[in-house]
């Protein structure tokens, strides 16, 4: 895997691109988010200090999704009304991306869906209970969660920076899968995958929680 | 590396008590156990949401702080509610306890009457259907028939939880269920949170939690409580069912290798007119094989009468007898209800373990003479020797059939009593409204 390095456009550290499929990261001394644009790097923003998290997950952390090991490259935290949850951007030893959800430690893998199997509705026409029949299974809009970017880590996919209000349309099955239509852009992004169990993922360098084994 | 924030020691607002924050990070709302105040855990000024009105102070059956091992796991017991719905007017509480593993999360016990349940949410979606007419909910496969749908307040709390509320604040709460689980629907505006507990019998938890003394003992049927005899109804019938199966085949066996040799038969004929002595003996028959059955069968052309056989079978060599005798009436006429009979024309003796050997019969047929009429009956006499004879084998299948019926009633009567509960059952009502 290559690892390019360049310095931070803001204080001059190495700032160090892991994955190939990263296209943001975060400078690790001056919290700046730079952005690749050609072989330069890009100033975009900065980092917010993030709030406690009580997340046993954090870069570095790895994990086995069916029998394809991963590592957390990456996060994006959301807050909303009942508090926040974490969005880890997973990297699969093949480069491919994926996203590994923390909402109050019940967890989902899903993988971006481009093309969408069809044009999703806009966000001012989803409602709860609206149902997709994609790929052979029904999916039903559960829970719409108007949420609030509260910052980023590590390295992403994509630019992912200084966006404000973001709808969520939660995605389910009655076979465990898991669904999210992100509103953050138009059209809206797709993510689909399923709810797995803490113990399935077998993670691997988690977080030290005081007092608790893992 | 660094350390998931988890564990905060504050003061409560209001009072000024020593609070504990156990899930810092996921925690919304911590309540200060003095002066029973809902506090904003997200504020850094700890702002009160909330004073609460107790009818009477509860004390957690498990305390708050407390870790145990369920399933495998280690949960701490980090909140707990009395929630209540009133069901005609009457009013029921049950406990929930919040329990929290900082990698897996959260997970509930719930607690009425000495009846505990471990819940945890669901990752899949319940589909509505119905069953046998009632509502019912389909998960992973299996039915849960609707066993009551309530609106749920919290009355009490204690602790911390993940979200926010106040007490008084109502859930529409919708119960489905197959024991020993049962999927709960919590409706609100926004969402229907389901989520899917298992029975656990007191015992479990008292063990889990280390709890002292002896667990209170649960009163009644809980709704998704396991049938002590569910399961093993249906143990019971395969088995017992193998069995008569068993005793078909031996039954089966046995009548194929009967010899059922007829080895005598003749006619003959009485009449009460007759004089002097009416016993005769028959000519000799020869008995074979090893020691079995021997059947004498008499058909008779009786009409409105009775007559009286005795025999004995006699053992030419040894002179050694078996005695036995068969009363034979046949009655019919019509009366203003019909036709009618009463009795037959035909009767059967069974005589077991008769050794081989050459045998003769003394037969004495007998009739009514105190009429002073005349009575005559023509009979048959038929000797088989080595018949099937399976009555002990019908005695023994309809014994083997008693254990699962008995466990299939009591079984039945367990689902009776569990369903007499249930909000959706109309008659135990009225029945409950008379009483």
């Amino acid at each position: 895997m290559s690892q390019p390095v360049a310095n931070c456009p803001n204080c001059g550290a190495a700032v160090r691109f892991r994955f190939s499929s990263a296209v943001q990261s975060v400078c690790e001394y001056c919290r700046s988010i730079v952005v690749r644009r050609d072989v330069n790097l890009e100033r975009v923003g900065e980092v917010s200090d993030l709030p406690p998290d009580p997340s046993p997950i954090q870069i570095t952390t790895e994990g086995i999704y069916r029998n394809r090991p991963f590592v957390v490259a990456g996060r994006i935290l959301y807050e909303y009304e009942q508090g926040g949850w974490n969005e880890w951007h997973i990297v699969f030893s093949d480069g491919k991306s994926g996203w590994l959800s923390d909402a109050m430690a019940e967890y989902a893998v899903t993988f971006g869906v481009v093309p969408t199997p069809e044009p999703l509705p806009p966000a001012e026409k989803i409602h709860r209970g609206r149902r997709f029949r994609w790929y052979g299974a029904d999916y039903q809009v559960t829970l719409l969660t108007p949420a609030r970017y509260r910052g980023v880590e590590g390295e992403l996919p994509f630019e992912y920076w200084n966006k404000q209000q973001v709808l969520f349309a939660d995605l389910r099955t009655s076979d465990a899968r898991f669904g999210t239509i992100d509103y953050s852009e138009r059209p809206a992004l797709l993510f689909l995958g399923e709810s797995v169990e803490f113990e399935a993922l077998r993670l691997k360098n988690l977080r030290r929680v005081e007092g608790w084994d893992a | 590396m660094s350390t998931a924030p988890q564990v905060r020691s504050l003061n409560c607002t209001n009072c000024g008590a020593p609070l504990t924050i156990r899930a810092g990070g996921h925690t919304l709302t911590v309540v200060c156990e003095r002066c029973l105040t809902l506090l904003d855990a997200r504020d850094p000024a700890l702002s009160v949401l909330q004073t609460f009105q107790a009818r009477q102070r509860v004390q957690p059956l498990i305390p708050l702080g407390r870790r145990g091992e369920l399933r495998g796991s280690t949960w701490e017991a980090i909140g707990f509610q009395v929630r209540e719905i009133v069901v005609e007017s009457v009013a029921y509480n049950w406990s929930e306890y919040l329990l929290y593993n900082p990698f897996k999360g959260f997970r509930y016990l719930t607690e009425y009457d000495g009846h505990w349940n471990f819940v945890a949410t669901l990752r899949a979606l319940p589909e509505e259907t119905t069953a046998r007419g009632r509502q019912a909910v389909r998960y992973l496969g299996q039915t849960y028939a609707c066993f009551q749908s309530a609106s749920a307040r919290t009355i009490f709390v204690l602790g911390e939880f993940p979200w926010q509320f106040r007490v008084g604040e109502a859930v529409y709460v919708s119960d489905y269920i197959a024991p020993p689980r049962a999927v709960s629907a919590e409706r609100t505006q926004n969402e229907v949170a389901w989520s899917l507990g298992e029975y656990l019998p007191g015992g479990e938890v008292w063990k889990a939690f280390k709890l002292p003394g002896a667990c209170p003992p649960a009163r009644g049927i809980y709704s998704n409580q396991p049938s002590p005899d569910g399961p093993n109804a249906r143990s019971v019938w395969t088995v017992c069912l193998a069995l008569v199966g068993l005793l078909a085949a031996m039954m089966f066996l046995f009548s194929v290798g009967a010899r059922q040799e007829e080895v005598f038969q003749s006619s003959y004929t009485f009449s009460t007119a007759m004089k002097g002595e009416t016993s005769f003996v028959t000519p000799v028959f020869e008995l074979k094989g090893r020691p079995s059955n021997v059947e004498v069968k008499v058909d008779t052309d009786l009409e409105n009468d009775w007559a009286y056989l005795s025999f004995t079978l006699i053992n030419e060599q040894s002179g050694e007898g078996f005695d036995f005798g068969r009363e034979i009436g046949y009655y019919h006429g019509v009366d203003t209800d019909g036709s009618w009979s009463e009795g037959g024309r035909d009767d059967r003796v069974l005589v077991p373990s008769v050794p081989p050997g050459r045998y003769y019969l003394r037969v004495e047929p007998d009739m009514n003479d105190e009429d002073g009429k005349a009575h005559s009956v023509r009979y048959q006499v038929k000797v088989r020797r080595d018949v099937p004879y399976n009555p002990f084998f019908w005695i023994a299948g309809l014994l083997l059939l008693v254990p699962p019926i008995f466990v299939s009633l009591r079984a039945a009567g367990f689902e009776k009593a569990r369903w007499q509960e249930s909000s959706f059952v109309s008659d135990s009502k009225s029945d409950r409204e008379d009483e």
